[in-house]
């Protein structure tokens, strides 16, 4: 498979000196910046006269961390549909990869390295910019969620899952259709989550169906209920838990992580549609 | 398999839905430079694209050295130049050719040498730090024979290569290509220049919709051809000698043209317009015959 590493090193330097790496390192750091002064005025907020207490200030901070984690989930998922859909269809349309295949490598190296290569991006873009927010939330207002490295396993994981599905279909049409019909189906799965948890707060069988299957289909959302529970502090998930079945609405709470085997089927699909991704190349004219 | 020869194709066909790209095409190319000529659209890139292995036959098939095609056995032997050549415009000339190093399968230890022996080769020696999205189409193309020639292949696949070429540069192609033959490589030349395929080809096909309509040596191919002489004096007489030779005519500048002499014929035909008493000036056998050649067997 050395075939697949010279490709994936290929995609990375292209990323590196094309500057799309530098653009998403510098709009992301503002964000943080941005993100962490307002996280900062939490200390100053003085609501009925006094400040506010120890816990208040956690509860405040776990909830503004979730809406903008929400958004950072948001920029990863976009951020790989937009990366992984010209992959391989950009190369075909330029004629690029004419000159590559016609060397001792085979079209299964060609998709993994591609694969590889993507991972690499959002797993450094992922982890950098997650961990970056996370410590630096923590050093202004000395809130650390419950379970950082799991949120970013997740988060990360919606990223890989939706940048593994713009891949295949780069293997058969232009970025741009690829792109946007990967972004559609990443809302319509986001869509398809709050869709079955009003179903769940209805007690409506089949509406929770439909929010079942769609993260089955496409585990993004079902994956991002997982970040969110990583983020949510017990005294929350307990305050929540306490509404009733209508919070299954809310797209930013989860009262229990997904369970095991949903993960596994996450895993599951990511090899399953790399797998198609490469039969469709392998059957493709260049 | 030292018998098999360097390209074999057997009743190749190549379907697009309706569209016939190739038709039962055969070929053999043991040795020498192969030209592949046709119009736009005849079916030559399909062939190269099938030779490689990036195109599936519908029905036939055939081998490079012997080996299965876009098999990489036979891709490591291969050197590649495609009609779109286009090539990685963040890299530098340098760094197109090691990656090509690298996905060839060349030494390691050997890459520096050899990336300056290819960009020496095709003119490229003073731009191998410069940026491919700096370069000009006709860069773009040295740069991709460049790659083609990487690690001395003994199969050298040329679709088009000097689409993008001014004069110089396709003089300079036909000399590389004259220089992989010496070396005993095996080239095989797409081309619809006929000009180009007649100096540098040894064996030709015509291709036309997909179908071969004439496979040959050049010689074969062009036994007939015709030739301008310039003479004085020319008697009646000399004219009746000459048009033994072929179908006589009237150039407008004054000179005289056989159509349809055999090159062989030439040397008598200028003896006997001087034993008529003629005094020639110019003897100039034809090279748009290849061209006469090809249009008539398009036109069939």
């Amino acid at each position: 498979m050395t075939g697949s590493l010279v490709v994936a090193r290929l995609l990375i330097g292209e990323a590196a000196r094309r500057r799309l790496l530098l653009a998403l390192l510098l709009l992301t750091l503002v964000v943080i910046a941005l993100t962490v002064w307002g996280f900062s005025r939490i200390n100053e907020l003085t609501p009925s006269g006094q400040p506010i207490s120890e816990a208040q200030r956690r509860t405040i901070a776990s909830q503004l961390l979730i809406l903008v984690m929400f958004m950072f989930s948001w920029v990863i998922s976009l951020a790989s549909v937009f990366v992984a859909a010209p992959a391989i269809s950009g190369e075909l349309e330029s004629g690029i990869a004419a000159a590559v295949l016609a060397r001792p490598i085979s079209r299964l190296e060609y998709v993994v390295g591609k694969w590889l290569g993507l991972l690499a991006l959002i797993l450094a873009y992922g982890i950098g910019a997650g961990v970056v927010e996370i410590v630096a939330v923590n050093v202004v207002v000395g809130y650390l969620p419950p379970r950082p490295l799991e949120f970013l396993a997740f988060v990360v994981g919606e990223g890989v899952v939706l940048l593994t599905l713009a891949l295949a279909l780069s293997t058969r049409m232009s970025g741009m259709v690829g792109g946007v019909i990967a972004a559609i189906l990443f809302g319509i799965a986001w869509m398809g989550g709050i869709i079955g948890g009003v179903g769940a707060a209805l007690g409506n069988q089949t509406i929770t169906h439909v929010g079942t299957a769609t993260k089955l289909i496409l585990p993004t959302d079902g994956l991002w209920r997982g970040a969110v529970w990583s983020l949510e502090p017990a005294v929350i998930i307990a305050a929540n838990t306490q509404l009733g079945p209508a919070v299954a609405a809310n797209p930013f709470f989860a009262a229990e992580p997904p369970p095991a085997a949903y993960v596994v089927w996450a895993v599951a699909w990511i090899a399953a549609v790399l797998v198609l991704a490469v039969w469709s190349f392998r059957s493709r004219e260049i | 398999m030292a018998s098999a020869p360097a390209i074999r194709a057997e009743h190749i066909t190549k379907r697009y839905g309706r569209i016939v790209a190739l038709s039962d095409l055969s070929l053999d190319v043991a040795s020498g430079v192969f030209g592949f000529l046709g119009p736009n659209g005849a079916g030559k890139t399909t062939a190269i694209k099938v030779l490689l292995g990036l195109t599936r036959p519908t029905s036939g098939g055939g081998a490079i050295l012997g080996e299965g095609f876009g098999t990489k056995a036979a891709l490591r032997r291969i050197g590649y130049l495609p009609e779109l050549f286009r090539y990685q415009s963040w890299l530098a000339a340098r760094e197109v050719l090691a990656l090509h190093c690298e996905l060839a399968g060349i030494e390691r230890a050997r890459w520096s040498a050899e990336i300056d022996r290819i960009l020496a080769i095709v003119g490229l020696a003073d731009r191998g730090a410069s940026r491919v999205g700096t370069f000009s189409k006709g860069m773009q193309q040295r740069l991709g024979l460049g790659v083609a020639l990487l690690g001395d292949p003994q199969v050298v696949l040329l679709d088009e290569p000097t689409s993008a070429l001014d004069p110089v540069g396709r003089h300079d192609v036909r000399e590389i290509i004259r220089a992989l033959r010496e070396r005993g490589a095996v080239v095989f030349l797409n081309s619809h220049l006929l000009t180009e395929v007649e100096q540098v080809c040894d064996s030709v096909a015509i291709v036309d919709r997909g179908k071969v309509v004439a496979q040959g040596t050049l010689a074969d191919l062009l036994r007939t051809s015709s030739v301008r002489i310039r003479a004085s004096g020319l008697t009646r007489e000399g004219r009746a000698a000459l048009a033994r030779f072929g179908e006589l005519d009237d150039a407008a500048d004054g000179a005289i043209l056989i159509r349809g002499i055999e090159m062989e014929g030439i040397p008598d035909a200028v003896a006997s317009a001087v034993a008529s008493g003629a005094r020639v000036y110019a003897v100039e056998p034809q090279h748009e015959s290849l061209e006469e050649r090809f249009l008539r067997l398009l036109g069939q």
